[in-house]
């Protein structure tokens, strides 16, 4: 235990911890995406499988507490190691153009910030149905909640502008976490980019083909 | 040539600071960016006036002790160069530089452009070191290193420790310089004996400087004059993991 306190003490341990949850947190939205992507089967598909999730209450809480508690430790690193940088430089420059800093590298200490405000929205729209948020919701009638709720304009505008944000905050977590982590070798180093490219396309066009296929019709409101 | 300077003022660490601006005529192109801040202070002087002072060394980029920030950029716009070797005639007729110090809390200013780099010697001194028997010196090659770890090792010694690195970091962070340190031991037979603590004690030693953390932003590794790979990074943080979570006890020997 001493060790893992003397370890989280420095930035490298933070950032571990801040990488670590990462990965859970990207497999979970992996699994996310794929359960989203039955929404093209049959419209009772998606209907049987929130039923699977929500049928053993204890399964269903320890997931949602142990990507909570990743959630939680993420942004609490997050949050430490950036205010640390802040204060390492007292006086600012007043011209910087420090190269190769991509968009996606800067871009992280508000994207992530954000996200967490999306995520908030997205639990009480769709998970928790709030009224004033989404007047049609069903408990677990997932296909009619997803489609009715992307059937309003700006709401499925906000999550595909939401996701892309999400893209650029993947892009950059996926290949730095390997740098983080030492996971680094001359096979597979200058690797590690690219496949963050492709890891985050997959998943971002996974979650986002939702919202175009309801604005553009492909998937309709089924009665009953 | 023509050149408009704005120049970061500051008489010592107490004073506020504040940018002066000169207008320079009769830069050549053969000049280096000292040689023609030699000449600014030259006129500086004869009008009565407190030359920039600047630290510069070898002039050679090698040794590390020059460096400055030039229009957002740390050693100006040159890939792998310092800015002594960084010469007028890849500047314009006419330009507008705007030249600062390394900016960062663990490198507090002395003068003008000069800052207090002890910070590194600081760290360096933490654990930047063997430990080798005294005595008659040793047999060549009586330690074989194969080629491709002693030129990765050499690749990392290349470090001159002028904290380039440190100015071009949004950050703030040293990563770069303590990971080079600890790649160049690393690679090598030498170094190992000391492997755990050093990386324990370098990474203690840079936290307390009150250098930045690492976002992998890479502009370190762009700005460096001898082109230290982000590989060190890794190599570092590696090191810290295991030194940190994974080291000590009994190593599977007897009980």
């Amino acid at each position: 235990m001493d060790k893992a306190v003397g370890f989280y003490e420095s930035t490298l341990g933070k950032k571990v911890v801040m990488a670590v949850t990462g990965i859970i947190l990207f497999l979970y939205l992996v699994g996310h995406m794929l359960g989203n992507l039955q929404i093209f089967l049959d419209p009772a598909q998606i209907d049987k499988y929130a039923h699977m999730l929500h049928a053993s209450a204890a399964f269903l809480w320890s997931v949602r507490l142990v990507l909570l508690f990743c959630l939680g430790v993420h942004i609490l690193a997050a949050f430490q190691v950036w205010w640390r940088s802040r204060t390492a430089r007292p006086v600012k420059y007043k011209v910087f153009n420090p190269p190769d800093v991509d968009y996606a590298a800067k871009t992280m200490v508000w994207s992530g910030p954000i996200i967490a405000a999306f995520i908030t929205y997205h639990l009480l729209h769709l998970t928790v149905g709030m009224d004033s948020l989404h007047p049609d919701y069903v408990h677990l009638g997932a296909y009619n909640n997803v489609v009715a709720g992307f059937q309003q304009t700006p709401v499925a505008i906000a999550y595909i502008v939401a996701l892309l944000l999400l893209a650029f905050h993947l892009y950059h977590g996926l290949w730095s976490l390997f740098q983080t982590m030492g996971w680094d070798h001359p096979k597979f180093g200058p690797w590690r980019r690219p496949l963050a490219v492709l890891l985050t396309a997959v998943i971002a066009a996974g979650f986002i083909s939702v919202p175009v296929a309801v604005m553009t019709g492909v998937l309709q409101l089924v009665g009953g | 040539m023509k050149l408009t300077l704005e120049i970061w003022r500051q008489k010592d660490a107490n004073d506020k600071g504040h940018f002066e601006t000169y207008e320079l005529d009769n830069v050549r192109s053969h000049m280096s960016f000292l040689e023609m801040l030699d000449v600014l202070n030259q006129e500086l002087i004869e009008k009565g006036e407190e030359p920039v002072a600047f630290d510069h060394d070898c002039r050679e980029a090698i040794c590390g002790t020059c460096g400055f920030v030039i229009n957002g950029v740390a050693h100006g716009h040159m890939k792998r160069n310092t800015v002594c070797q960084l010469h007028m005639r890849t500047f314009n007729d006419g330009d507008h530089l705007v030249l600062e110090p390394w900016r960062a809390k663990a490198f507090p200013l002395v003068r003008d452009l000069i800052v207090d780099r002890s910070a590194f010697e600081r760290i360096q001194r933490a654990g930047g070191y063997i430990s080798a028997r005294t005595g008659s010196a040793p047999d060549a090659n009586s330690i074989l290193i194969p080629k491709e770890q002693a030129e990765a090792a050499l690749d990392f010694a290349e470090c001159i420790g002028c904290g380039a690195c440190v100015a071009s970091c949004p950050n703030g962070a040293a990563m770069l310089f303590v990971g080079a340190r600890i790649a160049h031991l690393g690679f090598l037979p030498q170094g190992q004996p000391e492997r755990v603590e050093r990386a324990k004690a370098m990474v203690a030693a840079m936290e307390q400087e009150g250098f930045g953390a690492c976002t992998n932003y890479t502009s370190c590794e762009a700005t460096c004059p001898k082109g230290v790979s982000i590989v060190g990074i890794a190599k570092m943080n590696k090191d810290y993991f295991n030194a940190k979570l994974f080291s000590g006890g009994n190593l599977g020997g007897k009980e």
